[in-house]
C-alpha cells in the first residue's frame, strides 16, 4: 500500500488539494492530510516517499503512481526553496498531521513545556529574554521584556491573548500555524501562562479564516490533558482589520467596539478587562516552545544586529515561487524575491516589493540590498512588519496603490482618532485629483470674504503633492496606532520612488536621455 | 420554536461567559441571517448594555449586517497579494448578477495562490474571469 502525503491547508484546498487526495484514495492508495511544506506554487503537492509531485490535478494520478509524471520534483527537502530555509517554527511543515497527538509528541512537541515547568517562571522568561526574540506581529517589542513586565504586576487574574487577526495581505504564516500545528501555539501559550502567572488564555482569530477556527477549536480540546490546569479558548472576529491592532483586539475580546485605546496604560499592565495581560503575535509564541527545548542561546546564534532568530516570511503576489520561506534574518530582499522566490510569476521585470502588508512602504529594485532586519528596513523609510512580500510587476500603477492605500484606511478605521478617520478620506480625494493632473481652484468656502487666511489662489499639480505630504506627516505623527500611522508609508514610498506615476517631472531622468 | 426562543437558547447558551457579546452577535447573524432591531433590544436587556451600545458593536463590524440578505455570498479578496496577480481586471470583467452577493472582503490569506475567493467555508484560489464567471453563476 502506498502512503501519499497532501495538505490540508486552505492553500491548498483552494488549488483543489481534496479532490487530488480523493483521486488518490480511489487508485488504493493510503492518504494522510498533513500540514504545508509552504510550497504553494507546487499545491496541491503530493509527497510519496519523501519525493514531491505538484501542481497535480486528479487526471495526473495515474502518471504519479505509474512513475511517469513529468510533474515530479524530486526530493521535497532538497528542494532549493527548501534547502536554504532554517525551520524552527516550522519544523514540521509538511511533515505532521496538524491535529496528531502522536505526530506532535514524535517530533519533540511539549519538550518546551516540560522542560519550562522544570525550569519555573522567573528562568523561562531569562530563556526568552536571552533568545532575544521579538514580537513578531510587526512592533518587534522585545518578549521578554514584555513577560517580565506581566509576571511582575501584581492581581492574581492575567491573561494570555493571543493576535491570530492576520489581516494584513501578503501574510499567512499566522494561518498556517494555526492550521498545520496548532499544538505548537497552543504549547507557546501554555509556556507564556506558566512564566507570568496567567491561568486563561485566548486566541483571537479572524472570521476569514474558518479551516483555521475549527482546527484550533479540536487541537485544544485534545491538548487539555498536556496544558492543564491553563485554558485556552478561540475568539472569532468580525471583519475589522483595525482588531489586530493590540488594544482594539482587546476592546474586541471584551464584546465592545474595536475602537483603539490611547497608551499608555500599557496592556502589559492593564490589558483585557483591566488585568495584566500578555499580547503575543501567533508566530512569537510559536517560537516559544522551540526556544524552550532548545535554549535561548541556540536561538540567538541565527540572525542578524538586534534582530535574533528566524522570520517565517511569506512570499506572495506576482512571484514565481510564492509560499513560505523562514530564514534567519539578514536575507537581503533581492535574494528572497530573486534566489527564493524565481522573479515575477508574469516574467516582467520587478517594479515594486510591498514589504509588511498594507501598511508597509513600497520598494523598488534599488532597496533590493536590503537586509531583513528591524533597524535597516525602518532606516529605509520601511518597517517589515509581519513579513509578507507582495511583488508587482511592471504594469502597476503605483499612484492607484498608494490611492487603495488611502482607501483602505478609510474603510478600515476605527474612527478614534481624527488624523485616520478624515486624513484618509482627504486623502483618497487628493490623490484622486493628483491622478487627474486637473489641480484646483479655491473651494466656496475658501472664497468666503471672511476666510482671510485661505489661500484664494488655484492649487498647481505641485501643490497638490505638498498638500499629501503634509496630510501623511500629520497621520503619521497624529494618529493613535498603527493604522493611521503607518498608511502613510505606502503612500509616500510611492510618491518618492515613482514620482511619474502621480505625473511629477523627474529631472534626473531628463538629464540622462 | 419561535424566533424569541431561539434567540433566548443563544443568550442562555452564553450565559456567563466573559465578553460575551461578540459570540452572541455570531450566533444570532447564523441563525437569523442579521441582527434585528428586535434582537438587538433582547441581548442589550439581557446583558445589561444599553440599545445604543449593542447597535454600536452590531455597526463596527463588517461581519453583521442589520438587514437580511437572503442571496448567496461571494467573499472575493481585493487586497494587494491578489491585486498584484491581477483580481481588479476580473472584477471589472464579472458580469453583475443580481442574485449573487459579490462581497470584497480584504485578505483571505491566500496571497500566494490569489486571485482568492471563498463561499461559505469553501476557498477558491488561482481564480480567472471563466472560473470566476462560473462560481458566481453555479450559486445563482
Amino acid at each position: 500500500m502506498i502512503t501519499v502525503r497532501i495538505s490540508d491547508d486552505a492553500a491548498a484546498l483552494a488549488c483543489g488539494a481534496n479532490a487530488v487526495a480523493a483521486a488518490f484514495a480511489a487508485a488504493g492508495c493510503t492518504v494522510e492530510r498533513v500540514s504545508s511544506w509552504g510550497m504553494h506554487w507546487l499545491e496541491p503537492l503530493a509527497e510519496i516517499g519523501g519525493e514531491g509531485f505538484g501542481p497535480l490535478t486528479p487526471d495526473d494520478v495515474a502518471s504519479v503512481l505509474a512513475g511517469t509524471s513529468d510533474k515530479a520534483i524530486g526530493r521535497i527537502a532538497d528542494h532549493r526553496f527548501i534547502a536554504r530555509q532554517q525551520r524552527f517554527t516550522f519544523a514540521r511543515a509538511g511533515k505532521t498531521r496538524p491535529l496528531s497527538l502522536d505526530d506532535y509528541a514524535a517530533t519533540g512537541g511539549w519538550a518546551g513545556l516540560k522542560r519550562a515547568r522544570e525550569l519555573g517562571p522567573e528562568a523561562t522568561i531569562a530563556e526568552v529574554t536571552q533568545s532575544g526574540l521579538r514580537g513578531r506581529g510587526g512592533a518587534g517589542f522585545p518578549a521578554g521584556i514584555k513577560w517580565t513586565t506581566v509576571a511582575k504586576a501584581s492581581g492574581p487574574v492575567k491573561y494570555i491573548v493571543c493576535n491570530a487577526d492576520e489581516g494584513d495581505s501578503a501574510t499567512f504564516a499566522d494561518r498556517m500555524v494555526m492550521e498545520g500545528d496548532p499544538f505548537m501555539l497552543i504549547e507557546g501559550m501554555a509556556i507564556a501562562g506558566h512564566a507570568v502567572g496567567a491561568g486563561k488564555g485566548y486566541i483571537y482569530v479572524r472570521s476569514e479564516y474558518p479551516h483555521a477556527i475549527a482546527k484550533l477549536n479540536t487541537a485544544i480540546a485534545l491538548a487539555v490533558p498536556h496544558i492543564a490546569p491553563f485554558e485556552v479558548e478561540v475568539r472569532v472576529g468580525a471583519g475589522a482589520y483595525v482588531c489586530g491592532e493590540e488594544t482594539s483586539l482587546l476592546n474586541s475580546l471584551e464584546g465592545k467596539r474595536g475602537e483603539v485605546r490611547a497608551k499608555p496604560p500599557l496592556p502589559a499592565l492593564e490589558g483585557l478587562f483591566g488585568k495584566p495581560t500578555v499580547v503575543n503575535n501567533v508566530l512569537t509564541l510559536a517560537a516559544v516552545p522551540w526556544i524552550l527545548a532548545n535554549g535561548g542561546a541556540a536561538y540567538a546564534e541565527v540572525g542578524f544586529g538586534r534582530s535574533r532568530g528566524t522570520m517565517p516570511i511569506q512570499l506572495a503576489g506576482n512571484i514565481q515561487h510564492g509560499g513560505l520561506v523562514e530564514i534567519g534574518f539578514g536575507v537581503t530582499l533581492g535574494e528572497l524575491v530573486f534566489d527564493i522566490g524565481g522573479g515575477t510569476a508574469s516574467g516582467r521585470p520587478v517594479r515594486a516589493v510591498q514589504v509588511g502588508g498594507p501598511l508597509g512602504a513600497y520598494h523598488p529594485p534599488a532597496d533590493f540590498h536590503l537586509p531583513f532586519d528591524y533597524e535597516a528596513f525602518s532606516d529605509a523609510n520601511g518597517l517589515i512588519g509581519h513579513a509578507g512580500l507582495t511583488v508587482f510587476d511592471e504594469t502597476a500603477d503605483m499612484s492607484a496603490q498608494a490611492r487603495f492605500a488611502m482607501s483602505f484606511c478609510a474603510a478600515e478605521s476605527c474612527g478614534k482618532c481624527t488624523p485616520c478617520r478624515i486624513g484618509s478620506t482627504r486623502g483618497v480625494e487628493l490623490i484622486d485629483r493628483i491622478r487627474a493632473r486637473t489641480g484646483r481652484a479655491a473651494d466656496k468656502v475658501e472664497a468666503l470674504p471672511q476666510m482671510h487666511n485661505a489661500r484664494k489662489a488655484p492649487r498647481t499639480l505641485g501643490d497638490e503633492i505638498e498638500l499629501l505630504e503634509d496630510l501623511c506627516e500629520t497621520m503619521k505623527f497624529g494618529s493613535l496606532c498603527a493604522l493611521g500611522g503607518f498608511t502613510p508609508y505606502p503612500v509616500l514610498s510611492a510618491l518618492k520612488h515613482w514620482p511619474e506615476d502621480f505625473g511629477v517631472a523627474v529631472p534626473g531622468q531628463e538629464a540622462a536621455e | 420554536m419561535t424566533d424569541h426562543d431561539e434567540l433566548d437558547a443563544i443568550l442562555q447558551g452564553h450565559a456567563g461567559r466573559e465578553g460575551a457579546l461578540l459570540p452572541i452577535l455570531h450566533d444570532v447573524q447564523a441563525a437569523f441571517g442579521h441582527v434585528s432591531e428586535d434582537s438587538v433590544r433582547r441581548i442589550a436587556q439581557v446583558l445589561n448594555l444599553t440599545r445604543a451600545e449593542v447597535h454600536g458593536v452590531v455597526s463596527f463590524y463588517h461581519d453583521f449586517r442589520d438587514e437580511p440578505d437572503a442571496r448567496p455570498v461571494v467573499k472575493l479578496c481585493r487586497a494587494e497579494s491578489c491585486q498584484a496577480r491581477g483580481v481588479e481586471a476580473l472584477a471589472a470583467a464579472l458580469p453583475e448578477n443580481p442574485r449573487v452577493n459579490v462581497e470584497t472582503v480584504y485578505c483571505l490569506g491566500l496571497c500566494s495562490v490569489g486571485p482568492a475567493a471563498m463561499v461559505g467555508h469553501e476557498v477558491y484560489g488561482r481564480l480567472d474571469a471563466a472560473r470566476l464567471g462560473a462560481l458566481v453563476e453555479s450559486l445563482a
